[in-house]
């Protein structure tokens, strides 16, 4: 795995074309509006956070960008072929081993080398020693990992990630953010959605702020802290949550 | 406590599929049980073809007129009578399950019945025609017509045996009989017992006490020919009027092959529809679903996996039951190939059927509930026979069965274990039925990404 770096705060290949890239994106339930016209962009390599209250329209987006839900309006261009998904929760069979898990996916995904695969990413999410143990007996953060394993069978050039750290303690966050932060030094774009902004903070290049489906900001943490002024002083929390009550949130 | 009881019931009232459930179906079995015990019919509907002239219902026996639609009338009181005007017009009622079964009175019905009567030929007959669907309710109907044809017979044989009574009374005390427009004056065992007794000795030719027993000479020759006449009408009175049952529909299902048939169908459903239903809900359950289907593999396609799996496995089940059974039951091996094709194809309805349920459903114990819940009643409509509710609910039983796999999945298999009926229709039935259930499924998925 990559060695963690405390706190990223210059975007990613910025010199390189976007991977992802979708403009003015719409979705509507019934009478609600869950995105309002909403951007957004990837480059190689680069980890964009999306934060925001609940109800802001994170899940939305990312199922848009995912494929999973159609938008109303907008487009959704320069998607790869293969684009990773890793829902908020755990999608597998339970009752499948790890490495029974892995191998399902990666023939429904279509790869050429299943086994390779596999072993690829038993090795990379540090799960080898429980490959034939039961996807139902996996603690909370090996589950997410096996979780993001199989987003990745495919290598996909960009990772979407809905609240990956929701469920897991300190320590298996920081080792989450280990693995992604490696995946992100090897060229994969990462989008992550999260409800704790000191993550977004941390990891993220770049930070987008949805608000009742409103992009409200797109940028890096230090540009937020910056339009906030000196209430935004304290920390980016401070700032995240004055900069949402400057817009009326 | 009070705290939880209202919480409870907001959450029920949040579970509207689960409450609608809860209420809708003991209601609607309760009302099913219901109907079909007050409304089967204490009369069963008969079709009645009456051919006998109106001027021919009375016979004359032993020189009375007894008039035969009276004496019938037991039959028609046991009966709810459905006046057709033509044998088809009965087959036809009888084929739609309109009426249980169908009597048709000949033409020559009291002829024939004033003839045997007087010792002239054989009973007359009726037709009684009915729709054996299954052995079961061949029975049913043999038993109830016969029954009722036997009520007839009985109120005729009672006229008979006064009739009969009649003659004997003659025989014994003498008395004037009148018999094809000739009168007699018959002795009487009595009277000739008398005279006999008067005799005595020697009697002289050309006395009176000659002439007397010339009397009793003819007394004895009239006495055997009575006697002989009274053993025909005994002998009527027995069965005075014979019924001929026709099938017209079905029928040739033994009861051991019905029995298997039954046990197959319905071990077929449970296992299909359980096993469809929880296998998809599973999906959603362990949030698999989404990323299966996100571009991995189809939404129809993952329905047909499931309805394949499901169908399977209780084809292989089916087919065990059926090689199981055939060590008590009689069964046709040399039809296997039939066998394969009633049980896959109502494997298959009844997986389409479990994939709509689970999709429905949405949780493997909801729609584990629910298929069994619902699987309960579709079987039980499926073996209504026709004839033993009322008209009116045997049509909306039909109707019922007719939306769900099981009805068409017994036909196949009655024909395809027996060498009764087509198994063409059935299966076509179930192919259309599986093609109808795939897509309500295929529609319900959409709920399957909403929260």
């Amino acid at each position: 795995m990559a060695q963690p770096s405390a706190t990223v705060s210059e975007p990613g290949r910025s010199d390189a074309a976007p991977v992802l890239e979708a403009r003015d994106l719409v979705k509507r339930f019934g009478d609600r509006v869950a995105l309002r016209n909403v951007s957004i962009s990837a480059r190689p390599g680069e980890l964009v956070a999306v934060i925001g209250p609940n109800g802001a329209g994170k899940t939305t987006l990312l199922s848009i960008l995912a494929g999973i839900q159609r938008p109303d309006g907008g487009e959704v261009g320069h998607v790869p072929a293969r684009i990773g998904w890793v829902p908020q929760q755990p999608s597998f069979y339970s009752k499948l081993t790890v490495a029974e898990n892995l191998r399902l996916f990666a023939r429904l995904e279509g790869c050429a080398d299943v086994a390779g695969a596999v072993d690829r990413m038993l090795d990379q999410t540090g799960l080898h020693d429980r490959a034939d143990s039961l996807a139902s007996t996996l603690s909370g953060g090996n589950r997410q990992r096996l979780n993001i394993a199989i987003g990745l069978l495919a290598e996909p050039p960009v990772l979407l990630l809905d609240e990956p750290s929701a469920a897991l303690d300190p320590r298996q966050r920081e080792r989450l953010w280990d693995f992604i932060f490696g995946l992100s030094a090897g060229g994969t774009a990462v989008v992550y959605s999260t409800h704790n902004v000191q993550e977004a903070d941390r990891y993220g290049h770049n930070v987008i702020v949805l608000a009742d489906g409103e992009r409200l900001f797109a940028g890096s943490p230090r540009e937020l802290e910056r339009a906030v002024g000196e209430a935004g002083a304290r920390d980016f929390e401070a700032a995240f949550v004055e900069f949402l009550r400057q817009r009326g949130h | 406590m009070r705290w939880l009881l209202l919480k409870d019931l907001r959450i029920l009232s949040r579970s509207p599929l689960l409450v609608a459930m809860l209420v809708i179906y003991p209601i609607v079995i309760a009302a099913l049980v219901g109907f079909a015990v007050t409304s089967g019919p204490d009369k069963p509907r008969v079709a009645v073809l009456n051919e006998v002239p109106a001027s021919a219902t009375q016979i004359s026996l032993g020189g009375e007129s007894v008039n035969v639609s009276k004496e019938a009338k037991p039959l028609f009181d046991a009966i709810h009578p459905v006046y057709v005007h033509s044998r088809q017009e009965a087959i036809d009622k009888v084929k739609s399950g309109d009426v249980l079964g169908a009597l048709i009175l000949p033409p020559d019905l009291t002829r024939r019945l004033e003839a045997a009567t007087a010792g002239g030929g054989q009973p007359p007959s009726v037709e009684v025609l009915f729709n054996a669907e299954d052995p079961a309710k061949l029975r049913f109907v043999e038993n109830t017509i016969k029954a009722r044809v036997q009520d007839a017979n009985s109120a005729l044989a009672k006229k008979f045996t006064q009739v009969a009574a009649s003659y004997i009374h003659l025989l014994a005390t003498g008395g004037r009989f009148s018999f094809f427009g000739q009168t007699f004056d018959v002795l009487g065992l009595q009277r000739a017992e008398q005279i006999l007794h008067g005799l005595g000795g020697k009697v002289p030719k050309g006395s009176a006490a000659s002439m007397q027993l010339a009397q009793v000479t003819q007394f004895a020759h009239l006495a055997r020919q009575n006697l002989g006449l009274a053993n025909s009408v005994l002998d009527a009175v027995g069965t005075p009027i014979r019924v001929d049952t026709t099938i017209v529909k079905g029928g040739k299902t033994p009861l051991g092959s019905f029995a298997a048939a039954i046990a197959a169908t319905v071990t077929l459903m449970f296992v299909t529809v359980l096993l469809a239903a929880g296998a998809l809900a599973l999906e959603r359950e362990q949030n698999a679903f989404l990323r299966v289907v996100r571009g991995l593999v189809s939404r129809t396609g993952l329905l047909a996996e499931k309805v394949a799996l499901a169908a399977l496995c209780s084809l292989v089940v089916g087919l065990l039951l059926l090689a199981g059974l055939s060590v008590f039951v009689t069964l046709p091996w040399s039809r296997f190939a039939l066998w394969v094709a009633a049980l896959g194809l109502g494997a298959l309805g009844f997986g389409a059927l479990g994939v709509a349920m689970g999709a429905l459903a949405r949780e493997v114990r909801a729609a584990s509930l629910m298929a069994f819940m619902a699987s309960l009643p579709i079987a039980v409509l499926g073996l209504v026979p026709s004839g033993a509710v009322s008209s009116w609910l045997y049509d909306v039983v039909r109707g019922v069965s007719a939306a769900f796999p099981f009805k068409p999945t017994l036909d196949a298999l009655k024909s395809a274990l027996s060498h009764s009926g087509g198994v063409a229709g059935p299966l076509l039935h179930l192919a259309i039925l599986t093609a109808v259930f795939t897509l309500l499924a295929r529609l319900a998925l959409r709920r399957f990404a909403v929260d």
